[in-house]
């Protein structure tokens, strides 16, 4: 299948005052065409900020200090603003958890679709308008000519979001990062929109990255999976693969505290401990001091390495499949 | 005869005048059609919890489980109907026992950095309330505020820093620290683990499961997680619009629910254990709480929607022992 997206040794840091947070560190995956990547990890493990590198949209004290982020072969690390704003909203989308950072609160929904049109491309008003009713369609939203005359406040949370999908969707992006779009939202909602986002990859061969700490929304809707841990990938597989026989222990844990996951009523598996600061982390694997597993040997940092057909994994004692199950 | 619940609401509604909200406001200053309306946030619940139950309460946004969740904490007033405790009305206490009663049942929050006073030192936090109430006198307070701390997991060490300085678990960890500190029999958790990564979540919910076996407390546990809803709790209530549709025992609703609501709301639950699925989304939008649909609630995304249950509204009914739905396919 085709590479759409593949991104090598990514580093971003913040260079604060109280010192270097190396937010993504050494981060580095492929996204091939109609691909869905789950990029999972708890909160501060570097997700978003890898999701705002990928466009060029890290504010300082920020900065992408090293990596190549290649899209359909082309260098985007290296790509001067201008042309990094023209493939933006063009050919990439970012999808936010909060939907009014993408809509205007005081512009009806006609005119932000329609401008986001005519921005990009040169076509007719009249154009602009029905390309952006049939983008409100295909996000499932009922009578979209009724609705473009609407404004952003007239709608539910739901609607909004789907309204902000569907501005991602105007130009049938080659890819789209989504930022935890549905993490605010209800289940019966969430469940529509993870419907149209599966219909949209598999009919026009958009590849996706689904930002998210929700390990089941990726098992249902992602091919692959890669789990942040600390600002780097600890592991990432087949989705199926990796939930079902987590190579990782950091994975495995996580894993494991998911409720259904336990017997009912029985006290849940638990990580010890938290996630370290990112501004003192232990040298060595960060995930050291709450791992079961660790050694002498993880005193050095583990590299990523292969460990079977398509997985990888970081980590000097990975739970193979003897000691599983 | 049986000794009466600990706490039980009868008939309760309550009604919420709606405010327009900024970009509202701004849009009618622009000359969209926009006016303030009421809500009935709660309308008609009849709800009783037995002591040492956790009762999961679950239901979509803006359904009404905060409201009824205030409500049952004492900390809101229901527009009608009544709350007892251990069959006594609420609203016929008065002095002494009317505070004795609102520190029997405590809430704990979602966002627990909002619900701290960020100026206050952890130990404060949790030791204003049983000071100002004489649970404990002033020469005992250290010790006491130390095995508050150390029975929510949370090192006594510690007890000198602000929120800020805290984890958001850790937080949340301060949080059930103060509300066990005036020593409530009854808990209202709402969405308390909602904001927490999953490890985390597992650390606090086995905490909650712990303190209930150690000082039989009591739950109501409002989540829209229904993965953790199932997990702990001995019944669940199902709300939809202000009402309750559904009341069974936990195994009960996940393995034969009922009400075509719970049932639609069951299949969009993702789960780990299902891979690349098709979603399988419930049709049509959450109506308008401004201007609910009449009779049944749910009958514009209902597949199994009747002509009757656009007229009448379907009454909450035992369908099997201790199985409650409110639902026309019933009879
Ligand atoms: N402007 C900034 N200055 C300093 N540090 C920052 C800044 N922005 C992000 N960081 C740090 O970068 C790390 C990664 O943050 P990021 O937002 O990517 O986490 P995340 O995985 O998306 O978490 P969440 O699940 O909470 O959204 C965090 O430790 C965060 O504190
Ligand atoms: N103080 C208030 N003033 C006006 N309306 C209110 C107030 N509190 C709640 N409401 C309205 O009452 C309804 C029920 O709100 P409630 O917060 O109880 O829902 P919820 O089920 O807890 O929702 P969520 O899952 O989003 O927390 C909503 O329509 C809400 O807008
Ligand atoms: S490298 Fe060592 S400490 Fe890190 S996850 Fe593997 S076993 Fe645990
Ligand atoms: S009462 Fe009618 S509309 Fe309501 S849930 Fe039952 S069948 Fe559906
Ligand atoms: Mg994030
Ligand atoms: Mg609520």
């Amino acid at each position: 299948m085709e590479v759409t997206l593949e991104v090598r040794d990514l580093r971003t840091h913040f260079f604060t005052r109280a010192g270097v947070v190396k937010a993504v560190d050494g981060v580095s995956f492929t996204v091939r065409r109609g691909e869905v990547l789950g990029l999972v990890g708890e909160s501060g493990s570097g997700k978003s900020v890898t999701g705002f590198s990928l466009i060029g949209l890290v504010d300082p004290p920020g900065r992408v200090v090293s990596g190549r982020i290649l899209f359909q072969g082309r260098d985007l690390a290296a790509l001067p603003e201008a042309e990094m704003r023209r493939l933006r909203g063009n050919r990439i989308a970012m999808i936010f958890q909060d939907p009014m950072m993408t809509l205007n609160p005081v512009l009806r929904v006609d005119t932000q679709m329609i401008e986001t049109v005519l921005a990009h491309e040169k076509v007719s008003r009249a154009e602009a308008r029905a390309r952006a009713r049939d983008a409100l369609g295909m996000v499932g939203i009922p009578s979209p000519e009724e609705r473009l005359r609407a404004y952003p406040h007239q709608f539910s949370g739901g609607m909004r979001q789907r309204v902000a999908i569907a501005i991602a969707l105007l130009h049938r992006p080659d890819l789209i990062i989504a930022d935890e779009p549905t993490t605010a939202l209800d289940v019966t909602i969430q469940g529509q929109i993870l419907a149209e986002v599966q219909k949209l990859a598999a009919t026009t061969g958009t590849a996706l990255i689904w930002i998210t700490h929700d390990l089941s929304v990726v098992a249902g809707l992602a091919d692959a999976i890669a789990v942040m841990y600390a600002g780097r990938i600890v592991e990432q597989g087949p989705v199926g693969e990796v939930l079902d026989a987590p190579l990782h222990p950091y994975t495995a844990g996580l894993i494991g505290s998911v409720p259904s996951r336990n017997r009912r009523g029985a006290p849940l598996r638990q990580i010890p401990g938290m996630t370290p600061s990112l501004l003192h982390l232990p040298p060595g694997c960060a995930f050291r001091a709450r791992c079961a597993r660790a050694s002498e040997a993880c005193l050095e940092a583990p590299a990523l390495r292969p460990l079977a057909p398509g997985r990888e994994v970081r980590c000097v004692h990975p739970l193979l499949e003897e000691a599983q199950a | 005869m049986s000794a009466p619940p600990l706490i039980a609401l009868s008939g309760v509604s309550r009604r919420f005048e709606k405010r327009l909200d900024l970009a509202g406001r701004l849009a009618r200053a622009l000359g969209a059609p926009l006016r303030e309306e009421t809500v009935r946030a709660v309308d008609g619940v009849s709800l009783a919890l037995r002591q040492g139950e956790v009762l999961g309460l679950v239901g979509e946004s803006g359904c009404g489980k905060s409201t009824l969740g205030r409500i049952a904490a004492g900390i809101l007033p229901p527009s009608e109907g009544e709350v007892l405790w251990r069959g006594e009305p609420l609203s016929g206490l008065s002095g002494a026992r009317a505070r004795e009663a609102k520190l029997r049942a405590q809430m704990i929050f979602q966002d627990p950095y909002a619900s701290l006073n960020p100026r206050m030192k952890a130990q404060d936090i949790v030791g204003e309330a049983p000071l100002v109430h004489g649970l404990v006198a002033r020469a005992g307070l250290d010790a006491y505020v130390d095995e508050q701390l150390r029975r929510a997991g949370l090192d006594p060490a510690f007890k000198r820093r602000y929120p800020h300085q805290f984890s958001g678990g850790q937080r949340q960890r301060i949080g059930i620290a103060r509300a066990l500190a005036v020593r409530p029999e009854f808990l209202v958790c709402d969405e308390a683990v909602a904001a927490l990564d999953v490890s985390i979540q597992a650390q606090i919910l086995n905490l909650f499961m712990r303190l209930r076996e150690e000082l039989d407390l009591t739950y109501l546990f409002i989540s829209h997680d229904l993965g953790v809803v199932e997990h702990l709790s001995d019944r669940v209530a199902i709300m939809y619009l202000g009402r309750l549709v559904e009341l069974a025992p936990a195994e009960e609703v996940f393995a034969r629910a009922n009400h075509p609501y719970t049932v639609s709301l069951l299949a969009s639950v993702p789960r780990i254990e299902a891979r690349k699925r098709v979603f399988q989304p419930v049709r049509g939008e959450i109506p308008s709480p401004l201007a609910p649909p009449p009779g049944c609630h749910f009958h514009p995304r209902c597949p199994h929607a009747l002509p009757r249950c656009r007229e009448e509204a379907p009454a909450l009914r035992e369908i099997a022992p201790g199985h409650l739905s409110a639902c026309h396919l019933n009879g």
